[in-house]
Parts: C-alpha cells; structure tokens; sequence
C-alpha cells in the first residue's frame, strides 16, 4: 500500500515535469505539442549516451541542456514558419515531428531497449518495509522532481521573468503591446518546456525502460493530464498528475471483475456471448484505459476542465 | 445553368460530357488499369488504394468539408472491419443466404451506428476540445480491442474465409482480380456519394460550419446538429472502407483500430490535400504507393514518410490538390508555359539538396543499422562507397547545403516570376518588392 502510494506520487511527478511543459506551451502559444513526449524520449536516450561516455550526473544537466536547445531550434525554424497557417498546422506540424523523432531514435539506438542502467552510487535499497525493500534511485527521482517543482514555482511566481510568462498566458497582446519580445519569450518557454520534458526522460530512463516506444506510450497520457487539469493551469496539471499516477498504480494492484461484482450480488455470471470478455476483465486489466475515460467525460461535462479558466 | 441550357440548347451534349466526362473517365481507368499493370504486387496495391481512397475520403468530410481535425478515425474503419469479418464468419457457418459484395454495407452500418453513439458525445464541441476528444476515444478503444480478446481476437486478430459464402452468378472472390473489380464498385460508388454528398444544402452548411460557426448559427442551423451528421456519414464509410479491407485481407487485428491507423489516414488526406474533393484520392494512391515502393527500396522508408509530411505542413499546407490548383490561373490565362523555365532553374537546387538529403539518411541508416551486421560497404546509383569514411558524409552535406543556398538564391525570383504570370506584370513586380 505504502508502496504504490510512494510510487504513484513518484509516477505523477514524473508526469507533472512533463505536463508543467506542455501546459504553459499550450497556453502561451495555443500549440497543443504531440511532440512533447518524444523530448522526453529524446532526454532519456540523450541520458544514455551520455552516461555512457562520461558518468550520469553529467548527463542530468547537459542532457536536457541540449534538448532544450533543440527544442528552442523547432520553434525557431519550425513552429514559427507554420504559424502562419494557423493552429491545425501547428498541431499537425508536431504531429509529424513526433513521428520523425521516433523513426530517429530507431534508427540510432535501434528498436530493442537500451541498456539504460541506474548509477552506482544511487545502486542500493533505500528501506525496507514488511520484507520488501525500495530502491534509493526512485527516492533520488522523487527528490529531484520536487525540487524542480518547487524551483519552477519560485521563478514563475517570484522572478520577472516569470511575472512576463504569466502575463503573457493571460494577456498576451498586452504584454507584446508593453515592448516585450514576445516570439523570443515563445521560444524561451518552449525550449524550457522541453528540457524540463528532458529531465524527467534522464531519471526516468533507467528506472521505466528507455525504448523507442516510450513517447508512443506516454504522449496520450500527457494529454489527459493537461486537458483534465485544465489547459494553462500549473496547479490543474499537479492536481492530474498525482490523481493519474495514482489510479494507474492502484488500478494495476485490483483484481476484481465486473463478473465478480455480479457474482456476489447473486446473479449467474455470463460465460457466453462474443463479448463475454466484458465479465471477466479485472479492473488490472482496464487500468490503462481509465485516463481516456476521465478525458472524455470531462471534456463532456467540464470542458475547462478541473482548475482551468477558459475552454479548449 | 438553366439559362445557359436554354439558351444554347445545341450545346446539351457537351454540358453533359463536361459534368459527367471526369467520371465516366474515372470508372474508365478503374476498369482498365488491371489489364495494363497485371502483376499480382500491382494488384494488390491497387485493392488497398481503392480501400484507402474511400478511407481518406471518408476522413477529409470532417477534416477538410466540416472542420473537425480527427485522431481517432481508425474506430469506425476497424469496427466496421471488425464486424464484417464476424458476419463473413457467421454467414459462412450457417449458411445464411448473402453474398459477399453486401457485406462493406454491414461494415458501414457499424460505422454508422458507432458514428452516431460516439458522434453524439464528441460534437458538442468543436476545435481543439473535439480533436481532444476524438483522440481519447481512439485511445480508448484501441485500448480495449487489446483486453476484450472475443471481440477483436487479441494481437493475432480475427480471420475469416470469403470464399465459403453465398455465390451469384459463378463468382466465388477467389481470385484476387474478382476481388479487385468489387472493390472498385464499392470505392466507385463511395466516391460519387460522397461527391453528392458535397453538393447538397447539408454538404454546404458544413462547409458554413467549417468557416464560421458564429455566422452558422445566424442563418438558423445548429452547428452541432450539421457536425453530428457529418460525423455519421463520414463513420458510415469509414466502416464501409473497413468492411473492404475485411474482405481484402481476410483478416482484422488490432493494428488496424489503433492510433497508427488513425495517423497514417490523416497523413494520407493532408498529402493529399484537404482544401479539394480530389485531394485525399490522390493522397491515398500516393501514399499507399509510397508504402508499397519505398519499402521496398530502402529500410527509412518511415522517416521519409515523416519528412515529407512535415514539409508539406511547413510548405504546402494545401496539399498536392492545392499545389496543382494554384496553377489553375495560369492555366486560364495561358501563362502556364512562361512559368516552365523557371521551375526548370528550381529544379537543380531541389533536386540538389533532395541528393543530398536522401544520401545522408541511406548512409545514416546504413551505419546505424546495418554496418554492425553486412559491413561499411554500400553504393547508391551503382556507386560503390564506405559509409564510416568521410567523404560519402562530406558529399552529401554539401549536396544538401549548396542546394539549399541556391535555392534561397532563386526563390525569389521564381515567385516573381510567378505571380507575374497569376496575376500581371504589374502585381508581379509589386510582389517582388
């Protein structure tokens, strides 16, 4: 229990890293980025290559350095050309890109998994509880993604700079009105988002498991975090984050089906039936699908979803 | 119209041959073209484009016709797959008197019906927020075609056999040829609705709805309303073009309800171009064409794929159809052929930097990939080289680059030049300023 307690919040914070990114993206450019997730892969691979030539702790920063930097490159050269045609071409714009990263990746690092492994020094159990212990490196992500949490809080609430990007979410015609480069701050924020996405793909890279599928797998995801926290609320994606991280633990800890339910309130269970699979399918087992569920129901019901201020 | 017709009454036969010449030229080729290209490869290509044309099409009535970008339009072609194959099976099993060439019907009744359940919910909202939800309920299912095994048969999917049905007038779809000529009936007939689809009052509004829902609104139709028909009809023959696939491949799985069925559809209408009728049919043949051939030739054939559709984004976002259209002036005023030399000057920097490109992603890929297994050794146009020595990387970085200097060098003169020819000396040269 403590355990899938500890690990849900761990994979939440992972999830928040990724979707503090996208969410101000979103929000100051109105660019909802497919690609989110392949800097995130990139960051994991980046990670690797790193480590491997020098040690792990350089790659933490340079590694998401540099796909910040490339990050801050597609806006400049990419993004901005497509703006002109308007939103759909944005999105289709990174739609493309996420296929183009992935087909890179396969063919740098190869289909197969990476030997992506945790450092030395963080390679120990960090306690042990009811005979099962718990690695030091998930405690070490855990640590870091709090920290860059509370560091992304101080700057955007504190700092001038961050002053201008919350500005610049809500007004942004009156910031560029009152002189400031607001196509450099796009850029800024962008590449930001991107390395941010970076780092949390260097931790979370020997921990989950660095293949070239992994964007595939976590950019849906990211998307129900945004959208249900409500696109442009910081605060929102925390709050989804966690409750996603959450549920997708537990979820896989249940193992109860809909023919359990009826069977215990008496009722035959149906074995027949092309669809009998319905009955037997544990809650385990629809783990995966229940975010999609959750951003389909509030898209319908609350489309500004949980903490958000204007519609999608 | 009218008043032409009546007035030029000598002139019926034309008009007639002008309205209906594309399409009778169309069933045309559709009839001959297995008779010039024979090979089984050829024919095979050709059954998937004509299942993929009614696909895109299909999906070019949100995007392109109503304005609702889509990321999960495989749903309704994998249901629709899906269920024609359990009734092919169920046919088979009892003996039920049907013919196969029906069952696309039964596809597109499933797309219809998932069309109207998941339509109801996601037209509400129009934008970001519906391709939002398109996405999550793509996701959705795709998800659940994995865990419900008696439906959708898990990875390997479900098979049928479409020679155990009821056979009218000798012909069992053995042959893949006979499968061949009811796909063609099908995509035909497909195209055509759809085509009258566009040209009624409904078909116009979503055009309205596309450009402005506000306005939309004003006339007196409910925005919703005209998204929500749209959203079934296109479901109708997205099932109807997976009900062919079903009796194409004899097989569905659950590749073709996921999100990679979803994208490569969306690609195909972009391609294409989503501004014009025309444009997803030529996308479709185009991109199944490049599927089939570039997989052959080289193993990037998906990065390719990629590029190509992030240049259209950044530099033709009208498509192919839109390319070809915006020559349509020209054409009227007869400049066409003022044009030619300077796309012939275009021509060197572009095939320039495309040398050079396609140089460094096959030594890339021929580094990355298969150095490790088949040894440095490769050649391109019969030239043998190295792909761990310099030159072969020097060569095609200058390719690239070089041409893609000339190319800044010349382009613009050549929208001068072009514009001149669209619009007037006059404009062209404003232009160029």
């Amino acid at each position: 229990m403590i355990f899938s307690t500890l690990n849900g919040v761990l994979y939440g914070m992972l999830l928040f890293l990724l979707a503090s990114g996208l969410t101000l993206i979103f929000s100051m450019m109105g660019v909802l980025n497919f690609a989110h997730a392949s800097f995130y892969m990139l960051g994991a691979y980046f990670g690797f290559q790193i480590s491997q030539w020098l040690n792990f702790w350089v790659a933490l920063i340079v590694a998401p350095v540099l796909v910040g930097l490339i990050g801050a490159g597609v806006e400049r050269w990419g993004l901005r050309t497509v703006h002109k045609w308007g939103h759909v071409a944005e999105l289709l714009f990174t739609f493309g890109l996420a296929f183009v990263v992935e087909e890179l990746v396969q063919m740098i690092w190869g289909k197969l998994p990476v030997d992506y492994r945790v450092p030395p020094l963080l390679d120990f159990p960090a306690f042990e509880l009811f005979g099962t212990t718990y690695p030091a490196f998930r405690m070490f992500m855990l640590l870091i993604s709090v920290a860059i949490f509370l560091v992304l809080l101080l700057v955007l609430t504190r700092s001038r700079t961050g002053l201008i990007i919350q500005a610049a979410l809500t007004h942004p015609n009156m910031v560029a009105m009152l002189g400031h480069n607001v196509p450099r701050v796009f850029m800024l924020v962008f590449g930001c988002g991107c390395g941010l996405a970076a780092i949390a793909g260097v931790i979370a890279g020997p921990a989950l498991v660095t293949q070239p599928s992994m964007a595939h797998v976590l950019g849906p995801i990211l998307f129900v975090v945004v959208v249900f926290g409500g696109l442009g609320s910081l605060p929102g994606a925390f709050i989804a984050s966690l409750l996603i991280g959450l549920i997708q633990t537990f979820a896989i800890a249940i193992n109860y089906s809909l023919g359990d339910m009826l069977a215990t309130i008496g009722m035959a269970r149906p074995v027949q039936g092309i669809l009998n699979d319905l009955w037997q399918v544990t809650v385990a087992q629809i783990g995966p699908v229940v975010p999609y569920l959750m951003l389909v129901l509030i898209l319908i019901f609350r489309p500004t979803g949980l903490m958000g201020t204007r519609e999608t | 119209m009218a008043i032409t017709t009546m007035t030029k009454p000598a002139s019926l036969p034309l008009d007639l041959a002008k309205r209906y010449g594309i399409w009778i030229l169309a069933a045309a080729v559709m009839i001959v073209l297995p008779k010039i290209f024979t090979s089984g490869a050829a024919l095979t290509t050709m059954c998937l484009m004509g299942i993929m044309i009614v696909f895109s099409l299909s999906y070019n009535m949100l995007l392109g016709q109503t304005g609702m970008l889509s990321f999960g339009h495989a749903v309704y072609y994998g249901l629709g797959g899906f269920l024609a194959v359990h009734a092919m099976n169920v046919i088979a099993a009892d003996k039920l008197p049907i013919p196969l060439p029906v069952l696309p019907l039964a596809g597109g009744l499933m797309g219809l019906l998932f069309g109207f359940i998941f339509g109801a919910v996601s037209t509400r909202r129009a934008g970001t927020a519906f391709a939002m939800i398109s996405l999550g309920l793509g996701e959705l299912i795709a998800s659940l075609s994995l865990i419900l095994r008696g439906f959708f048969g898990g990875e390997e999917g479900i098979t049928a056999n479409r020679t155990k049905m009821l056979t009218l007038f000798g012909v069992r779809f053995g042959p893949q040829i006979e499968v061949y000529y009811l796909i063609a009936a099908w995509c035909f007939a497909c195209i055509v609705l759809m085509f009258a689809f566009t040209r009624t009052p409904l078909g116009r509004m979503c055009n309205a709805v596309r450009e402005n829902p506000e306005r939309a609104e004003f006339v007196g139709y409910s925005t919703q309303m005209v998204r929500f028909i749209a959203f079934c009809i296109s479901g109708f023959f997205a099932g109807i073009a997976g009900g062919l696939a079903a009796i194409n491949f004899e097989l569905m799985n659950a590749v073709n309800i996921s999100g990679a069925q979803s994208g490569v559809v969306l690609l195909m209408a972009y391609i294409g171009g989503v501004g014009h009728f025309f444009g997803p049919i030529l996308g479709a043949v185009l991109v199944t064409l490049l599927q089939v051939m570039l997989s052959d030739i080289t193993g990037a054939w998906m990065l390719y794929f990629g590029l190509i559709f992030i240049g259209m984004v950044m530099f033709a976002p009208g498509g192919m159809a839109g390319l070809i259209m915006l020559h349509l002036p020209l054409w009227q005023r007869g400049t066409l052929l003022r044009i030619l030399p300077h796309y012939a000057v275009m021509a060197v920097p572009v095939l320039m930097s495309l040398a050079g490109l396609v140089l460094l992603i096959e030594t890339a890929h021929h580094q990355m990939v298969k150095a490790a297994s088949d040894g440095p050794a490769m050649a391109m146009l019969g030239i043998p080289f190295s792909s761990n020595t310099a030159p072969p990387w020097i060569v095609a970085l200058a390719l690239l680059g070089g041409g893609l200097w000339l190319g800044r060098l010349y382009g613009p003169k050549l929208a001068a030049a072009f514009s001149d020819a669209a619009h007037g000396k006059d404009l062209g040269k404003e232009a160029a300023r």
